[in-house]
């Protein structure tokens, strides 16, 4: 089981971006928990200086715009 | 956490033709079909007047003669620009950006913040991931207000609807003294040493800049992310321009001249301050708002007057503020919003002597 989670403070983006780890990870077949951290303290703890930002296992792996679907699907098969 | 992390990669990565050749044609042809549309607008409005039983010279024939050639010619204009600072803005984040400003000196720093901040992708909803991070990786607070002014106020929308009603001397001397307040007010902000009236969860932090592996884009990338870039922003802006421009053909039709020289002139000492003192509470786009102020011009209202209105309703923003409150304090809010507001208003002053 991936532990993704998705940092950003409920803005659009951030909530199609965790939509698309969602979507992505049915796709692929990969058993994932999609967590949204929205606490701004939180989110910074990550060191990251956009958002949204995907986080998966504990390693940041995006930050700052909504990301692409091919690239989503390499993090999670990764 | 990462056991591996290569450096960011910064050459561009090998590229088939067959991506990025298509896509250099498709662009070349477009902008040649620009070009022949954007002859073509005047004289097309013109006709197009002429064909409707209505008097060219009467109120209604005039402002329709202003919308139907403008809202053409603005949203080209504005594409144009856009697509180029889509392109342009793929060789910055702000990760990077961040990287760059990271324990700088004031002065320098201000001015490198600042340039930065018109070209790193920046969104409202980002402003304050964006200040927590830079404050805690060590960009001095000064130098993170100088980008965080920057970063909204002066933007390709409001460049590019300038640049399309008022001429590229206005847009360029909007964005030359746009950089200068934000430079001038963060080293008035970074001189204050008010790091102890930021929030002190912000004060407190201090985090290592996360490690990412991101391979630079390809020029293919490169020009897909200018089409994103319109898709997006013209996208959200269109009915925005066209309520603004609608608005502006009304003043231009129905307004009596000289009918604002009296209340927006140069003449009129007060109406700079009154402008920003309206401007800040208002919370619009410059898509709507350099229509209007464009149409305003033209009856009587002063060039520095209208641009200081207009840079106080993209600048210092309610809604804005009230996001910042999460990191600042009420006290340096207030700061923020003075210093700003006062770099506002003298560029309205010397605008209106410049180009009075």
């Amino acid at each position: 089981m991936k532990d993704v989670k998705v940092l950003g403070p409920g803005c659009k983006r951030c909530v199609a971006t965790a939509e698309m780890v969602q979507h992505e990870a049915d796709r692929l077949g990969i058993p994932v928990t999609v967590a949204k951290v929205t606490d701004m303290a939180a989110i910074a703890g990550y060191g990251i200086a956009a958002t949204p930002g995907i986080v998966i296992d504990g390693k940041v792996v995006h930050a700052g715009g909504l990301p692409k679907a091919e690239d989503v699907a390499r993090w999670l098969a990764a | 956490m990462s056991t591996t992390s290569p450096a960011r990669q910064d050459t561009p990565r090998e590229e088939p033709a067959a991506r990025w050749v298509p896509r250099v044609a498709a662009l070349t042809a477009l902008l040649v079909l620009w070009t022949i549309v954007y002859a073509g607008l005047q004289p097309a409005a013109e006709w197009i007047v002429h064909q409707l039983p209505l008097d060219a010279d009467a109120p209604v024939g005039r402002a329709l003669a202003f919308f139907l050639y403008d809202t053409p010619k603005v949203l080209m204009l504005l594409t144009l620009v856009v697509f180029a600072m889509g392109v342009v803005r793929s060789f910055f984040s702000p990760d990077r950006t961040r990287a760059l400003l990271a324990g700088r000196r004031q002065g320098l720093g201000n001015i490198v913040a600042a340039g930065l901040g018109v070209f790193t992708p920046f969104c409202s909803c980002s402003a304050v991931p964006l200040f927590v991070g830079f404050v805690s990786a060590g960009v001095p607070l000064g130098v993170t207000f100088s980008f965080l002014i920057a970063a909204p106020m002066v933007n390709e929308v409001a460049l590019g609807l300038l640049w399309a009603l008022l001429g590229w001397r206005v847009a360029l001397a909007y964005l030359g003294f746009g950089l200068l307040i934000a430079i001038v007010a963060g080293l008035v902000i970074g001189r204050l040493r008010l790091e102890h009236w930021l929030e002190p969860w912000v004060r407190d932090l201090r985090v290592a800049p996360a490690a990412i592996d991101a391979p630079a884009p390809t020029f293919a990338e490169r020009i897909d992310a200018g089409t994103e870039a319109v898709r997006d922003i013209v996208g959200r802006v269109w009915p925005w321009v066209i309520a603004g421009i609608a608005v502006g053909a009304g003043i231009h039709g129905w307004v009596p001249e000289h009918l604002l020289a009296a209340i927006m002139g140069r003449d009129a000492w007060w109406s700079v301050p009154a402008a920003v003192a309206i401007g800040i509470p208002m919370y619009s786009n410059a898509a709507g708002i350099v229509p209007v102020v464009e149409a305003l011009l033209g009856k009587g209202a002063a060039l520095g007057t209208t641009l200081a209105f207009m840079m106080s309703v993209i600048a210092l923003s309610a809604p804005e503020l009230v996001i910042l409150r999460k990191v600042l304090t009420v006290r340096l809010i207030a700061v923020f919003v003075g210093v700003v507001g006062t770099g506002i208003l003298a560029v309205g002053y010397l605008f209106n002597a410049l180009f009075g």
